[in-house]
């Protein structure tokens, strides 16, 4: 069965207080590499019978509308996986 | 990544070399007069920088320009008694009170409004934040917060939005930053359908000695940003809050609301608090509104008058973010404190211990300036007091309203009353299970009520209680309150009505009332007749703390207001804080044992004009406010004290919307033990019907359950000061509240009436 994955992430000027806590984490297992961590969120959607382009488009309304908070958050991709998968 | 912006701003020099080019102050919110204002002062066009710095400051809410010459009246109306206590009035991020044993108390209420609207969770959120750090920037530790409320009508179905978003954001703020949320008030009401009201009170405790103010003295000390770094939240937030109408979009693209971080504020706290004890700073304050801008412009013309700031020392999240931007910025968790250089390293040594990111920006200077570099390059020069003190005042017109007449004479004496004893039943049924007299657990459940150990009283009682010295059980207490019905009707009146109330439920808690705080909720003041319920409103309520002789130490106004072109209802909420020896001796609101006398204090008058009954029966609202007689409030506060101190009152309660019946069922649910009543006596003597005994919201009523032991005492107190009482009923031990000659009703039949309205439209919650 096809899968609408969606992914939603906070708009990148806000504060990520989750994304800030892990990155301290890896601060202090001294991964210093890492300069920054952002947690978002990742709908995966599971469709009965093929995706059309209008299935497509209604689940970008959705993903703007009700998966993401578009005050503080952006949704980052819209796509589909497994379309082909019997 | 992006790489950092290198471009260069808009510097002092390029601004005079080019005064004719285009500014976009409009669009920040500034006039076309203030912008030729901050031309004049300036001597030359404003840089991009400046524009950024004035046009937030200069904003209705940074600047109170609207307001301003209204509020003298809250410094000018005192007495020397209502000046002993303070140890700091109006105009600092909190007013402080002297509560004695060397111990002072710190409380502020401030609103948050359009940004809950527009963001529930996390504009209540930061809202609780934002007033945590005006607490801590007074020295003090945050004790307790508390919360006024305002919705739109409960069964819209856009209300369960804002109040789910806005209950999560205060319980998840507050509770996880370790605070009891001691109480406050909820309303529904059409007038705050897209504009909820969220007032949020903080209280703090200090040592006498630990106390700090915002300025910055001592040239060489320097200027030390702390905390959370910046970011582009909140960029134009503070001029948007103020602007027109936040639909007419921000100066930016970036977003209005802020995303606050609880646990980096009570780090904060925490590292504050050590700071103070090593007494490694010299001034504080905290970022709020208008961020770097407000805060050093404060600070400077607190202090010596200069300052000298290097901008791109300041720790950005985002490293895309321009000048303007960081000053403009609403980051929250971000302090901003003045350390001398002896200090520095003292003062380094303890946010490193406490893992909070620090930046040195500058110095305290004498050169009455404040200025700001960015990589080098000059790009404000401004006398701070023009930002942060000397900002525009505007003489707004004032008009009677054309409508208020007519409201005043469609009093609500021509409402059908009801005489037969199952209407009354019914009617009783009906407040009691309607939307603003509900039981309010589905909300107040979800905060932390008893966390820090301190909570001697809370929700549902009249007022929050916490105790502030554990040795001698020393605590104060605190209630807010207003009725936006009463002030539509007469805003003079209903803001005495607030104060009297507030009072009360202060002085029921067994607590002597001692300081006010208010958060003014109006409509646009660019409408005369929104300015003129302003002026009266803030007129009644200066009016009255000087009857009362207890001063407002501070608080916030908030203007446009409105759903629509419709301006909410008037609603200043009134914050009374009182004080109490020890919270052992503190006075619970419900019955507790069967067998006790109650007493009604007070009398009954025919005042049904915007009460509970007309709104919920009749839909109606009009008429004149109940009469306020603050000299008799004072009076009962004194009797309720005394009582108090006799040990001779069990349980005393405020009555107030909803009137005697709502005072009656809330005594018997709040212990479950049941009461006989009678009406008889009352009727006989102040000439009234029974639905006029039951839902009148007269003032200066209280009742209180005194144990039969000392009910000769008692009466002889209140004959001694001669207040008006009457014997309205006995506790029993049966389950049911018994009205004579009304109705009984089982306490399960009155306790589901009156929690179902919210779990009804909002869904369960833990025990609501």
């Amino acid at each position: 069965m096809p899968t609408i994955v969606v992914e939603v992430m906070p708009k990148a000027e806000l504060l990520d207080p989750q994304g800030k806590a892990v990155a301290g984490a890896l601060a202090r297992l001294g991964k210093t590499r890492f300069t920054s961590v952002r947690i978002g969120k990742r709908f995966e959607v599971t469709v009965d019978g093929a995706v059309d382009d209008a299935l497509l488009d209604e689940v970008r309304a959705l993903a703007e509308e009700m998966f993401s908070n578009s005050v503080i958050e952006d949704v980052v991709s819209v796509e589909v996986i497994g379309s082909v998968n019997h | 990544m992006t790489t950092p912006t290198t471009a260069s701003a808009d510097t002092v020099t390029n601004a005079a070399a080019t005064p004719e080019r285009e500014q976009p102050y409009a669009a920040l919110g500034l006039k076309q007069d203030e912008y030729l204002r901050i031309r004049e002062i300036l001597g030359r066009r404003p840089t991009s920088g400046e524009l950024a710095m004035y046009s937030v400051m200069w904003s209705e809410h940074c600047s109170y320009k609207s307001s301003k010459p209204y509020l003298r009246q809250f410094g000018t109306k005192t007495t020397e008694k209502m000046r002993k206590n303070l140890m700091v009035g109006m105009g600092e991020n909190a007013g402080v009170v002297d509560v004695g044993g060397g111990w002072a108390v710190t409380f502020k209420i401030e609103s948050h409004n359009h940004p809950s609207y527009i963001e529930p969770f996390q504009g209540a959120a930061t809202g609780v934040g934002g007033i945590v750090r005006d607490i801590i920037s007074m020295g003090a530790r945050p004790v307790a917060v508390m919360d006024a409320l305002r919705f739109g009508d409960i069964d819209d179905p856009d209300t369960a939005r804002v109040v789910h978003g806005v209950v999560s954001g205060i319980s998840f703020y507050g509770n996880c930053l370790g605070l009891p949320n001691i109480g406050g008030e909820t309303y529904f009401d059409s007038v705050y359908q897209a504009n909820p009201l969220v007032n949020a009170l903080a209280v703090g405790v200090l040592r006498h000695e630990d106390l700090h103010l915002a300025n910055a003295r001592g040239v060489g000390n320097k200027v030390v940003l702390f905390g959370a770094r910046t970011g582009g939240d909140g960029i134009g937030g503070a001029s948007i809050l103020a602007s027109d109408s936040f639909s007419a979009g921000g100066p930016t693209k970036r977003p209005a609301v802020q995303v606050g971080d609880p646990f980096a504020e009570k780090v904060l706290i925490e590292c504050c608090l050590e700071l103070f004890q090593l007494d490694l700073v010299e001034g504080i304050q905290d970022l709020g509104a208008a961020g770097i801008s407000c805060a050093t412009s404060e600070l400077a013309s607190n202090g010596d008058g200069g300052m000298f700031i290097e901008l791109e020392k300041v720790l950005l999240r985002d490293p895309t973010l321009t000048a303007e931007e960081i000053l403009m910025s609403e980051s929250q968790e971000r302090m901003m404190a003045i350390v001398t250089p002896e200090k520095l390293d003292g003062f380094l040594a303890v946010v490193r211990k406490w893992d909070v990111e620090t930046s040195v920006l500058g110095e305290v200077t004498d050169t009455g300036r404040l200025v700001i570099n960015w990589h080098g390059e000059e790009i404000v020069n401004v006398e701070p007091r023009t930002v942060a003190v000397d900002g525009p005042v505007y003489d707004r017109p004032v008009a009677y309203p054309t409508w208020i007449d007519a409201l005043n004479a469609d009093s609500a004496s021509r409402l059908a009353r009801p005489t037969t004893a199952s209407d009354l039943r019914d009617q009783v049924f009906r407040l009691v299970g309607s939307a603003n007299l509900a039981d309010k657990r589905w909300i107040t459940n979800q905060y932390d009520t008893y966390v820090l150990g301190n909570t001697a009283l809370s929700f549902p009682d009249d007022g929050g209680m916490v105790r502030v010295d554990e040795e001698s059980g020393l605590g104060f207490a605190v209630a807010t309150d207003a009725n936006g019905r009463f002030c539509q009707l007469d805003p003079y009146q209903g803001a005495q009505l607030a104060l009297a109330e507030a009072f009360r439920n202060v002085a029921v808690t067994g607590a002597t009332p001692v300081a006010v705080s208010d958060c003014l909720n109006f409509g646009s003041p660019e409408n005369p007749e929104v300015m003129w319920q302003f002026s009266r409103a803030v007129e009644g309520l200066a009016d009255g703390c000087l009857a009362m002789e207890i001063p407002v130490t501070g608080g916030n106004v908030s203007f446009y207001n409105q759903t629509g072109d419709v301006p909410i209802h008037p609603t200043p909420v009134v914050a009374v804080l009182g004080v109490i020896d020890d919270v052992a001796k503190r006075i619970p609101s419900g019955w507790q044992d069967d067998g006790n006398n109650i007493y009604l204090l007070g009398t009954t008058k025919a005042e049904l004009d915007g009460s509970a009954w007309a709104e919920v029966i009749h839909d109606h609202l009009g008429g004149r406010p109940p009469v306020v007689d603050l000299a008799a409030e004072q009076k009962l506060a004194d009797l309720l004290h005394y009582g108090n101190e006799q040990n001779i009152i069990s349980s005393a309660h405020d009555l107030a919307d909803g009137g005697l019946a709502q005072a009656i069922v809330e005594g018997v649910l709040r212990f479950g033990v049941g009461a006989r009543i009678w009406l008889g006596e009352i009727i006989e003597r102040d000439g009234v019907d029974a639905a006029t005994a039951l839902f009148s919201e007269s003032t200066g009523r209280v009742i209180v359950s005194v144990p039969r032991e000392d009910d000769v005492k008692f009466q002889g107190l209140c004959e001694g000061r001669g207040y008006p009482m009457l014997r309205i009923g006995v506790t029993d031990s049966a389950d049911t509240l018994e009205i004579q000659d009304v109705f009984t009703a089982t306490l399960d039949e009155l306790r589901t009436a009156h929690r179902s309205p919210l779990t009804e439209r909002f869904g369960a919650t833990i025990g609501a």
